[in-house]
């Protein structure tokens, strides 16, 4: 960061513009930084412009419309939808089950032991650091890989990715959540702890009318994207939106990937209409 | 929740009634779901699923750790890295040129339509816009960071456009009327007062989008993803584990190195 308004006192001072400077230098160093990073990306936005590849995208999405329509398309896509939103529902519930407790135990928010000294300080900073390598051991490994575990003992269906989406998104609401709490105002929380109350009622009463809000439409988001994580499943056969649009893509059939598609689309905006109306509920 | 009213506090009963009744509703529906699925999870418990998963598991160990591989695995590592950037910085950019209509700069009419296309970019999942890239510019790293930065496009673009319509319009009004361009209103009016939100929004998806970077790869995005489903495909389970290794430290190191840079940034969490 370099300091400006040291130069300049000749005539045109009026117009020099205060900030050109910084944003210049930021420019040119993330430029710098960027350089070998566009070569190991093998950034080729002229590849994009081709007359091959705008011909194949041409055919591809003109072969979206118009959405399929049959019957029995529609019955099977129905289906698929119901098993996709209970898919997404359960993995995300049993997610909260696991990375609420996580939470729980590593957020700074609710630490008695912080107060002030006392026994169990380090002990207690020990089981903190512990929850959250837990959580980050979770969420470290992308959810399929957790599926392709799962499907081993299980077989092929919906239980290998209820648990992985559990698992992956339990580590992220951990620690998320732990986030949120530390990140609203820790002052009530804290006065009700010193004044002797327990932490889950300290939780409540001081922690959550601030951030209950946030806490619920993140959880909604995460919902929205294990729906939408659906597809990553359809590999592992798990059913559901993902194995229908695996289908459609491989026979290249776009009416139907557009239809599914559309799916996404009505799904994502009802996961915004239930988290603006939690907002509101709990405003 | 209220079990214990103090007097001198409102009483919020009239609302509870109706918290209760959403709780009841989501209840409802995850039991729905749970029954729907018919999920058996004793299987999962059983001494045979259960040593049917070990035996997978030890499967992938010990780790290939020879010189070469590591090699290939770093390399496949700093690709990933290189995807999840791109992708990301790419998606900032045109998330910022679209969140300013979307914040309704530019009328009504505009703001409707750039909401619509930020929704559409933000529904269609990254694996499916891989696949259509794939499709475009044939298969390797460029066409996973296409990818993740339509689909980050969309997220972003919304974030940046609620974060705008929040910030206070004075200063920006107040330097157009004192005759500056509309671009430099908007660079030394507003640009500052979202800026740091942008950014900690922008590392957030950073973060996500390292993860799904390593997915991708299983489409041909390139990187670490793809080296896994190769050599799980032909069932080189200890190759696999160095590049589970190799994905998990990158996967921590970004997280920690973004959650240091956002909190540098002074901003509540995104």
């Amino acid at each position: 960061m370099s300091r400006e308004g040291s130069s300049g006192g000749d005539g045109t001072q009026a117009l020099r513009d205060p900030a050109a400077r910084r944003r210049l230098i930021g420019l040119l160093a993330g430029l710098a930084i960027c350089w070998p990073m566009l070569q190991l990306a093998e950034f080729n936005p002229l590849a994009l412009l081709g007359p091959g590849s705008l011909q194949v995208i041409a055919n591809f999405l003109g072969g979206f419309l118009p959405p399929a329509t049959q019957p029995d398309f529609l019955a099977l896509l129905a289906r698929a939808t119901l098993e996709t939103l209970a898919m997404a529902t359960a993995g995300t519930a049993l997610a909260f089950v696991i990375g609420a407790p996580l939470a729980l135990v590593a957020t700074r928010a609710l630490s008695r032991s912080r107060i002030g000294p006392g026994p169990g300080r380090w002990r207690a900073a020990a089981l903190r650091r512990a929850a959250r390598t837990v959580s980050m051991v979770l969420r470290a490994v992308p959810e399929i890989v957790w599926a392709l575990i799962f499907v081993r003992a299980l077989g092929l269906g919906p239980a290998a990715a209820v648990l992985a989406l559990a698992i992956t998104y339990g580590g992220m609401l951990g620690k998320v959540y732990a986030e949120v709490l530390e990140s609203t105002d820790t002052r009530p929380a804290r006065a009700l702890l010193e004044s002797g109350s327990g932490r889950i009622a300290a939780l409540c009463y001081g922690l959550l009318p601030n951030c209950a809000r946030e806490l619920s439409s993140y959880t909604v988001y995460r919902w929205e994207c294990a729906v939408r994580a659906s597809v990553v499943m359809g590999f592992v056969g798990a059913g559901g939106l993902g194995q229908l649009m695996d289908q459609s893509m491989k026979m290249l059939n776009g009416g139907e990937a557009s239809s599914i598609l559309l799916v996404f689309l009505a799904l994502v905006l009802c996961a915004d209409a239930l988290s603006n109306a939690l907002r509101r509920l709990l405003e | 929740m209220s079990a214990v009213l103090h007097p001198a506090l409102p009483a919020a009963q009239p609302r509870c009634l109706r918290c209760w009744a959403v709780v009841a509703l989501l209840l409802l529906a995850t039991l729905a779901s749970f029954g729907y699925l018919a999920i058996d999870y004793r299987a999962l418990a059983s001494a045979e699923s259960l040593r049917l998963m070990g035996r997978f598991i030890a499967e992938f160990f010990p780790p290939d750790l020879s010189p070469a591989f590591l090699a290939k695995a770093g390399w496949g590592a700093l690709q990933t890295l290189a995807v999840s950037a791109l992708g990301s910085l790419l998606a900032a950019a045109a998330g910022a040129l679209l969140a300013l209509p979307a914040s309704g700069r530019s009328g009504a009419a505009a703001r409707l339509a750039c909401r619509f296309v930020l929704n559409l970019l933000r529904s269609v999942p990254e694996l499916v816009w891989a696949a259509l890239m794939v499709l475009a510019v044939g298969i390797g790293p460029f066409a996973g960071a296409l990818a993740l930065a339509l689909h980050t496009t969309g997220v972003l673009g919304r974030l940046f456009a609620e974060s705008l319509e929040n910030a206070p319009r004075e200063p920006e009004q107040a330097l157009l009327q004192g005759g500056a361009t509309a671009p430099a209103a908007f660079g030394y009016g507003s640009l500052p007062l979202v800026l740091p939100q942008w950014l900690a929004y922008t590392l957030y998806r950073w973060e996500m989008n390292i993860r799904m970077a390593a997915v991708l790869g299983f489409v041909g995005g390139g990187g670490l993803g793809q080296m896994l489903y190769f050599h799980m495909s032909i069932f080189q389970q200890q190759q696999a584990m160095t590049v589970l290794i190799a994905m998990f430290v990158l996967v921590a190191g970004v997280d920690a190195a973004s959650a240091a840079l956002r909190r540098t940034l002074d901003t509540a969490h995104a």
